[in-house]
């Protein structure tokens, strides 16, 4: 029989708040255990929650992104269970009336495109962190995390392999960073997804019985954990067994999935309204200055790019894979800057010393009048494309002055044409050798005679116009 | 005459004008607490050394002076949280706990120049209507001691009537200010859901619990609200005031006013009789003692109207399934993990998550952790949960008719007065029934006051319970007012609670 | 409503606590019997009520995303049973 696997996401995504969810304390991730703690998100007894703002703009931006309707009027829960981890043994969160609901995200893969339907995006709090010690045997608890905002994004089971998983995912990354909604960082767990993997026999309507699997903490073991459970599941209800609906937790080491907790005797959150916070109503106001402040999405700058500019879909792709990057690809040609010499310094330069400084593209001092002004001048032929990338070496860490370096290195490009014939004659006159190689036949030895007369000059004349002042003198 | 038969701003006057010092006035409370609190039990924590301190601070910041209460003495019931002063709730589970911080009542308290004597014993996490239920031993009333104080405030109740304090500062989820004042003749107010923060409080039942006063007289409940009520950020259910938002169009209080507002000027005042609260089950003495407040006022020309008031029968388990929800979720976290007391002899984390929560709680807090479990419980939400949401919108809604035709209610505020110690442990559902005239009040997230308006054949306080409309604190404390000035049932005081 | 002990024994689960054999006879009595007066509440019609859980119609109420210093780390592990003067500690509690 084929069979065919049936997958829903719940996403995690930690939000780039300054602060708490209901607290003032920071978000920043690290720090000594319980250092970035007070008596609300520790759960001491009267301390109270109050929502931030941010959290709240956040999650309704991340919905319209995500084409979700908004829940006008919206609450929190509170979701009942005891863990070391949930200081106050609820966590606040959202069941009955979730910020937004109903969304779509389209997908690429090489197997064509789909359309994966949002179920809700909700808002909640994040839990601390239990560390283990095996020498004492006794576990720590840092409640550092605790009550950062998270928002989560449940999937309706619209995937059917793993390639579309991770399409979806690095879509949403993509949108949540464009949103500035978050950093999805998954090696430090501000994204965290988990699978929830059924199977059914090829053409079957029905749903399976699934499980859900927990701490994938990358594309690649999203991957191999849902190649792993189908073939699991399908081999349990090939030998006539059957599969139970369980938390399943992916270990990275070994390879494989193992049973965490049975969900059939668990858990009853006994969720209610949290009756410490009043509801949320938002008005059609701010939906639409919301809604007027979205920024471009990735996929759209793509489309425009290719429209406007013609750029190659490579060049769109690279370019627009951060907002900071599109951002200074629009700077430049805004400034004047020909899109595809823009997108070329974009892909070759910048993301190379920002990769050569393990610096990510928000980070870095270079603006866009910098560049486009060396694209300018080397446009103009006042500088040459080589020494162009040592101008670009020594301005980009502090956005520096092109001009100015230019000046006091004296790296302008030489246009003395005179100057050019002089040093090319002198250089021919001196290397017989090369002159005869040439003559021959021998191409290559023009390289070298461009590289004497290159510096002899200092590097600062145009190659182009060297390699034609010598083949004009050497076919003389 | 001492300072201990002086009203908290009649004390407050005196230390202004410079006949009783600040330091004097506290030596006299510590006195009478180390004179009577062994029988009493009113006290969990006496903090007399703080005290002392704090008192010669105010005594030589005199001239910074603001608040008609400054300097005078007072105590906080023991589930109010106070930085370096252990706060038990009563609970062997908290025991040993010293907060970080200070409630926001606390805060304002300080403010106002207020001086804690000290933490006040209560109805274990307030649960409870007798105060018996405290870890630390129940609390006597001071008028006999085989009777109970009330509850949850009972130590509140108990140190005020026997003048081990002017006022305390008590707290109120179903009538646990309002049903000891009554037992123990005193004034005391339960405001408006929402006019004092709850920050610090440590919670019962969120969406019902609010701090208030219990004094000697109306006089006195005026200028404590004064200092207790007002907007905080800090918890999102605070209202603002009228100058705290501009541009905010939502409900919102006058905050400051209250002494100020006392007139004793009722002509005109509408006071609605519920018929419902004088039928069966009411003591006739205590019916009696109520209805003279009617009269009182009326001779200073109010009005009277009588109205029917059926949907108050359901306010009772309406209540206590509203109540015991919440309590299951906001006592979730005592485990012994981060405060408080952990079970010494444990196997592994449930373990000892279970045992702590175990010994650490009484009988009747883990009666009510587990009916609220019950009615959120899958399969049960709908049926208890949900539904006594909506009598709640149902009650809310009769309140608000019953506002468009009287400006206050008068009713008793228990069926009886104080029952001997003992009585009611047995019986837990009885217990709930006696709070059948206070818990609509919280429901609705309406002022409450209560206040001495006689006596019974046992020489026992008898307390009249006023209702207003939100934001009626005024209205209800001028009514009290109007009927202390021809009174003087608020100026009893017990001789020395003999054993009847 | 009947309630049996293994219902008593779910909610107990539930909560974190546990009842010896006597104890939990007359909780199950106890609550049988409140459960039983809070059922009175059928005899109102509620349809169409929209359960309330606020009284007050306040809404919106936000914080500005602006820090505030945390509380001493020191002062929130001394409240602590048991802490290693940088973490809460329990038994091993990791799955």
């Amino acid at each position: 029989m084929t069979w065919e696997t049936v997958i829903g996401l719940e996403t995690h995504v930690e939000l780039a708040t300054r602060t708490k969810i209901f607290c003032s304390c920071t978000t920043r991730f690290g720090g000594a255990p319980n250092t970035h703690c007070c008596p609300v998100c520790t759960g001491m007894p009267g301390a109270l929650p109050v929502l931030s703002r941010a959290v709240l703009d956040y999650a309704v931006k991340t919905g319209l992104a995500l084409g979700c309707s908004i829940t006008r009027y919206s609450k929190f829960d509170r979701k009942n269970y005891f863990y070391p981890d949930l200081p106050k043994a609820y966590q606040i969160s959202q069941l009955y009336l979730p910020i937004a609901r109903d969304g779509a995200v389209d997908i690429r893969t090489p197997a064509g495109d789909r359309t994966i339907r949002i179920h809700e995006l909700h808002m909640e709090e994040d839990a601390g962190k239990l560390v283990h010690d095996p020498w004492t045997d006794r576990t720590q608890i840092d409640l550092n995390r605790c009550g950062v905002p998270l928002i989560e994004i449940v999937t309706e089971p619209d995937f059917r392999t793993a390639d579309e998983v991770i399409a979806y995912l690095e879509k949403l990354r993509e949108t949540l960073r464009y949103l500035g909604v978050s950093d999805c960082k998954m090696q430090e767990g501000s994204l965290r997804c988990d699978v929830n993997l059924s199977v059914r026999p090829m053409g079957s309507t029905g749903l399976g019985v699934r499980t859900e699997m927990k701490n994938l903490n990358s594309f690649k073991a999203i991957a191999r954990a849902i190649a792993h459970e189908a073939d699991r599941q399908i081999e349990l209800i090939e030998e006539g067994k059957r599969v139970i609906q369980e938390t399943r937790r992916w270990d990275e080491n070994k390879d494989a999935t193992y049973a965490m907790r049975s969900k059939e005797d668990a858990q009853d959150y006994r969720y209610f309204p949290e009756p410490d916070l009043p509801p949320i109503e938002l008005s059609e106001g701010y939906l639409e200055s919301l809604r007027a402040a979205q920024p471009e999405l990735a996929e759209a700058k793509r489309e425009r790019y290719r429209r406007m500019y013609g750029l190659p879909e490579y060049d769109c792709r690279m370019i627009t894979s951060d907002r900071a990057l599109a951002e200074l690809f629009e700077g430049l040609v805004e400034l004047g800057a020909p899109p595809k010499q823009g997108a070329n310094w974009i892909m070759g330069e910048v993301l190379g010393a920002l990769s050569a400084r393990g610096k990510e593209p928000k980070d870095m001092a270079l603006t866009p009048p910098t560049l486009a002004r060396l694209i300018a001048l080397v446009g103009e032929g006042r500088l040459n494309r080589n020494t162009a990338v040592k101008v670009f070496e020594a301005v980009f860490d502090t956005d520096g002055d092109v001009d100015a370096h230019i000046r006091e290195h004296g790296l302008e490009q030489l246009n003395d044409d005179a100057l050019v014939r002089e040093t090319a004659a002198r250089v021919l006159a001196a290397d017989p050798r090369s002159v005869a190689d040439y003559r021959a036949g021998k191409e290559k030895a023009l390289g070298a005679l461009v590289g004497q007369v290159m510096r002899e000059l200092k590097g600062r004349a145009d190659p182009r116009a060297v390699n034609a002042v010598l083949r004009e003198l050497l076919a003389q | 005459m001492g300072p201990i038969e002086l009203t908290a701003l009649e004390l407050g006057a005196a230390i202004k004008k410079g006949e009783v010092s600040v330091v004097e006035a506290v030596q006299a409370a510590l006195e009478a607490i180390s004179a009577q609190d062994r029988t009493l039990n009113a006290f969990i924590t006496v903090a007399g050394e703080q005290a002392l301190d704090r008192a010669k601070r105010l005594q030589a910041g005199m001239k910074d002076a603001s608040s008609p209460l400054y300097g005078v003495p007072m105590a906080i019931k023991d589930n109010i949280c106070t930085m370096g002063v252990e706060t038990t709730c009563a609970s062997k589970i908290l025991s040993g706990f010293v907060p970080p911080y200070d409630a926001a009542v606390v805060e304002r308290l300080r403010d106002a120049g207020a001086v804690s004597l000290g933490k006040l014993n209560m109805d274990e996490f307030a649960m409870g209507s007798t105060s018996e239920t405290s870890s630390y031993g129940p609390v006597k009333n001071p008028w006999d001691l085989d009777r109970v104080p009330g509850g949850s405030s009972g130590g509140a109740a108990a140190a005020v009537a026997a003048g081990l304090g002017w006022y305390a500062v008590g707290s109120d989820t179903g009538g646990s200010i309002r049903q000891p004042a009554s037992y123990c003749g005193l004034t005391g107010m339960k405001p408006t859901y929402g006019t004092v923060s709850r920050y610090g409080l440590v919670a019962y039942a969120s969406s019902l619990d609010q701090i208030g006063p219990l004094c000697r007289d109306a006089a006195d409940c005026a200028a404590v609200l004064d200092v207790l009520q007002g907007h905080d950020r800090r918890d999102a259910t605070s209202l603002p005031g009228r100058h705290d938002r501009p541009g905010w169009t939502g409900p919102s209080a006058d905050y400051g006013h209250l002494l100020s507002g006392l007139t004793g000027d009722v002509r005109g005042l509408r006071i609605g009789l519920p018929v419902d609260c004088y039928g069966d089950g009411l003591d006739p003495e205590v019916r009696r003692a109520v209805l003279t407040v009617a009269e009182v006022l009326k001779s200073r020309g109010a009005e009277v109207v009588e109205l029917s008031f059926p949907v108050l029968g359901y306010a009772v388990p309406t209540y206590y399934i509203i109540a015991a929800a919440e309590a299951s979720s906001n006592l979730s976290r005592f485990d012994g993990v981060r405060y408080g007391r952990r079970a010494e002899h444990h196997e592994g984390l449930a373990d000892l998550y279970r045992k702590t929560r175990t010994q650490g709680f009484g009988a009747e807090v883990k009666r009510r952790i587990l009916l609220g479990s019950f009615v959120l419980s899958s399969g049960y939400y709908d049926a208890y949960y949900k539904k006594a949401l909506q009598v709640k919108a149902v009650i809310k809604a009769a309140f608000d008719e019953a506002f468009t035709r009287c400006d206050l209610l008068l009713t008793p505020v228990a069926p009886t007065t104080a029952p001997r110690l003992g009585e009611s442990l047995s019986d837990p559902l009885q217990m709930y029934l006696s709070d059948v005239y206070t818990v609509s009040v919280n429901l609705a997230g309406l002022p409450g006051l209560s206040m001495p308006c006689g006596s019974d054949s046992k020489g026992l306080p008898i307390g009249a319970q006023l209702i207003g409309p939100h934001f009626g604190e005024g209205v209800l404390l001028n009514a009290a007012h109007a009927f202390q000035l021809d009174t003087d049932h608020h100026e009893r005081v017990p001789k020395g609670g003999e054993p009847s | 409503m009947k309630i049996t002990t293994e219902l008593v024994d779910h909610i107990c689960g539930l909560s974190c606590l546990e009842l010896q054999t006597e104890e939990k006879q007359d909780m199950t009595a106890q609550l049988e019997q409140i459960v039983a007066y809070m059922d009175v509440l059928n005899e109102l019609d509620t349809t169409g009520i929209e359960p309330m859980s606020h009284v007050f119609p306040l809404k919106n109420v936000l914080r500005e995303d602006e820090e505030l210093p945390s509380q001493d780390r020191a002062e929130l592990l001394a409240c602590a049973p048991a802490s290693d003067g940088e973490a809460f500690l329990v038994p091993k509690a990791v799955e």
